[in-house]
């Protein structure tokens, strides 16, 4: 890319200053050369993001017999809603393996009925249950206040592997292996994330809306719902928001204590859909119908909130 | 679910601005409030964090198979490891994927971070590369499982077009964890180039605009004001990538069973083998001690390079 630039003089020599007007076309155009470089590459890394998502939507509009037959068309083969309607069983057995389905069912509707039903819960007590907590660490004075929460920061270094195991065990002694309190029980009440966060933002009410609340003969349940709770309002979506994302992905949990079929999530589904192979071949379109419309939700939730969610990556609301 | 932590710094020091200096207000009604108030979460903590780590340590020194009473055999599960060519593989192969999928994905989340501060701040962008990571792990493996199909995904297609020889992705021992590797890039790229944006943002300008007049061009700049101000927040960003990617289990679960052969089975699907295929369930805890104990040196010592690094900036 060095070739444009014929005549580049050391800038850091002694005539910089008077140097500079003589230099200046030629700094502008690398600089153009350097944005148009540096948008390409940007673009390059959008399209590399955006293309397997076009793909699975190619596929899964696509007829799964017929898809061999041309592996690169960049339009659908032999369009077809087909796989939507074997994937949501809207198509017969016999419609289903005429398009490479292997026409067992998929219960697409009770896994998404499932993961919905599972990830409210599961964020729902979180956001509820983690202001709370969240608001008895920023708010009040009690003895022992920090080195508790000290000991709830430590729960985020535990990797999940090693309490699930001693938990799976929890779940199956109290009978409640595949059941839908299996799954949201560990992360109801808690996770230290949640709490961590709120907590963040609880310190930056000034206490003065509080206290005015206080002169008002306001008790500390009553300062929670009616003063805090609506002025945090912004964190405590955000945190909805990311909670559910990560209670609808969750994948290892469900499979470890809900694999049975009544309470089945998308993710543990999806994962036995893919291991049905009928004839050798699995069902790509139908496989990618699904996936598709597992991840259509949170797509969906994603367009509405993009900003917000894009904005609470980071370190600025935590700090 | 650390997975969505959003860089979280243990900011203890921060935690009291109200300071003890503060008129004591009613301490004995609020002490009855935050009791009511914790009460859920403590519940949550001590069932299903406090109580399942003492657990996970103490089935580590027992023998167990999910039927029978735990029987205690001391050291023997750990003594057992060291000549467990299995346990040892999967580290291995844990270590490999750690290696290509850290180095690669900081690469690019840096550059995609220094384009986002340099180029275009819009929002747009933004969350077009962050959207994998909103995506499922299942969702994206199944879908990179089809993409990558030795027969007739995508790109294959392409590189067969291009007169090349397929590339078996998942199928053969040599490609299997540089693919899974390369699969966990794509859905974390954008996630991590937003961490390390977020710590762009804290560069004052004004550095920028001093480089420009001094003449320093944008290749310069990166290297003399952007990398070594960003040390400690890419310190910071390490220590969340890396215990993460040592927990890989999704990917590998949905596509390869931790095949061909034993080519994938990293230790957290060594674990879940251990424990609930195998029954072994004993050894699976102590290997998820072990797991643990790795994960809190690596934390450890990076948290440690970072404040290294903050004297640095100071």
């Amino acid at each position: 890319m060095s070739v444009q630039t014929p005549v580049e003089p050391a800038a850091a020599g002694p005539t910089r200053a008077t140097a500079a007007p003589v230099q200046k076309a030629p700094k502008d155009r690398r600089a153009g050369i350097g944005r148009v470089v540096a948008w390409a590459t940007l673009v390059l890394i959008m399209l590399v993001t955006l293309f397997p998502f076009y793909w699975m939507l190619r596929t899964a509009l696509s007829n799964g017999t017929q898809l061999a037959t041309d592996p690169s068309s960049p339009l659908p083969v032999g369009f077809t809603f087909g796989a939507f309607e074997r994937v949501l069983g809207l198509s017969t057995t016999a419609e289903a393996q005429a398009q490479g389905g292997s026409g067992a069912a998929i219960d697409f509707w009770l896994y998404l009925l499932n993961s919905l039903l599972v990830a409210t819960l599961i964020t729902a007590g979180q956001v509820f249950f983690g202001a709370m907590a969240a608001y008895a660490f920023a708010r009040l004075r009690w003895p022992g206040r920090d080195a508790v929460f000290f000991v709830f920061l430590t729960a985020l270094m535990v990797p999940p592997i090693f309490t699930q195991l001693p938990n799976f065990l929890l779940m199956r002694d109290l009978g409640l292996l595949n059941t839908y309190a299996a799954i949201v029980l560990p992360f109801f009440f808690m996770t230290p994330f949640a709490v961590f966060f709120l907590r963040q933002f609880f310190l930056g009410i000034p206490r003065e809306v509080e206290e005015a609340a206080v002169l008002d003969g306001a008790g500390t349940v009553r300062r929670f719902f009616r003063v805090i709770a609506p002025m945090a309002s912004g964190p405590l979506i955000t945190l909805a928001i990311l909670q559910y994302i990560q209670a609808w992905n969750e994948y290892f949990w469900p499979l470890l204590v809900a694999s049975d079929r009544s309470v089945r999530v998308l993710t543990v589904g999806l994962g036995i859909f893919r291991s049905q192979t009928p004839q050798g071949t699995p069902d790509w379109a139908g496989l990618m119908a699904a996936t598709l419309m597992a991840a259509l939700p949170i797509v969906v939730l994603f367009a509405v909130f993009s900003r917000r969610i894009v904005d609470s990556i980071g370190f600025s609301g935590i700090k | 679910m650390p997975v969505t932590t959003t860089a979280s710094p243990p900011s203890a020091a921060s935690s009291a601005p109200s300071g003890p200096a503060r008129t004591e207000r009613k301490p004995s009604r609020d002490t009855a409030a935050a009791l009511g108030f914790i009460a859920p979460a403590l519940l949550g903590f001590v069932a299903f964090y406090f109580w399942p780590t003492l657990r996970g340590l103490w089935f580590s020194f027992q023998e167990y198979d999910f039927f029978d009473r735990p029987r205690f055999v001391g050291l023997d599960n750990y003594s057992r490891m060291l000549g467990d060519e299995t346990f040892w593989n999967a580290m291995q192969v844990t270590l490999q994927y750690v290696a290509i999928n850290i180095v690669v994905q900081t690469v690019l989340a840096v550059l995609i971070a220094v384009l986002l501060q340099r180029v275009t701040r819009s929002v747009f962008v933004r969350s077009v590369v962050v959207l994998p990571f909103l995506i499922s792990n299942v969702v994206v493996a199944l879908l990179f499982y089809w993409m990558l199909d030795a027969q007739i995904g995508i790109v294959n297609a392409a590189i067969t077009g291009l007169g090349l020889d397929a590339i078996p992705f998942f199928g053969e021992q040599d490609w299997v964890v540089p693919t899974i590797a390369l699969v966990n890039v794509w859905r974390h790229m954008g996630y991590t180039a937003l961490l390390v944006f977020a710590g762009l943002m804290t560069i004052p300008e004004g550095l920028y605009e001093a480089g420009r007049v001094d003449g320093a061009s944008e290749w310069r700049m990166f290297w003399s004001i952007t990398l070594p101000l960003l040390r400690p927040v890419l310190a910071l960003v390490l220590v969340i990538t890396v215990t993460g990617s040592f927990q890989v289990f999704d990917t590998v679960a949905v596509t390869t069973s931790g095949g061909p052969g034993d080519a994938s089975r990293v230790i957290q699907y060594y674990i879940f083998d251990l424990a609930f295929q195998r029954l072994e369930f004993g050894y699976a805890a102590a290997v998820s001690v072990v797991l643990f104990a790795i994960l809190a040196v690596v934390a450890f010592v990076q948290l440690r390079l970072t404040r290294a690094n903050e004297s640095d900036l100071a």
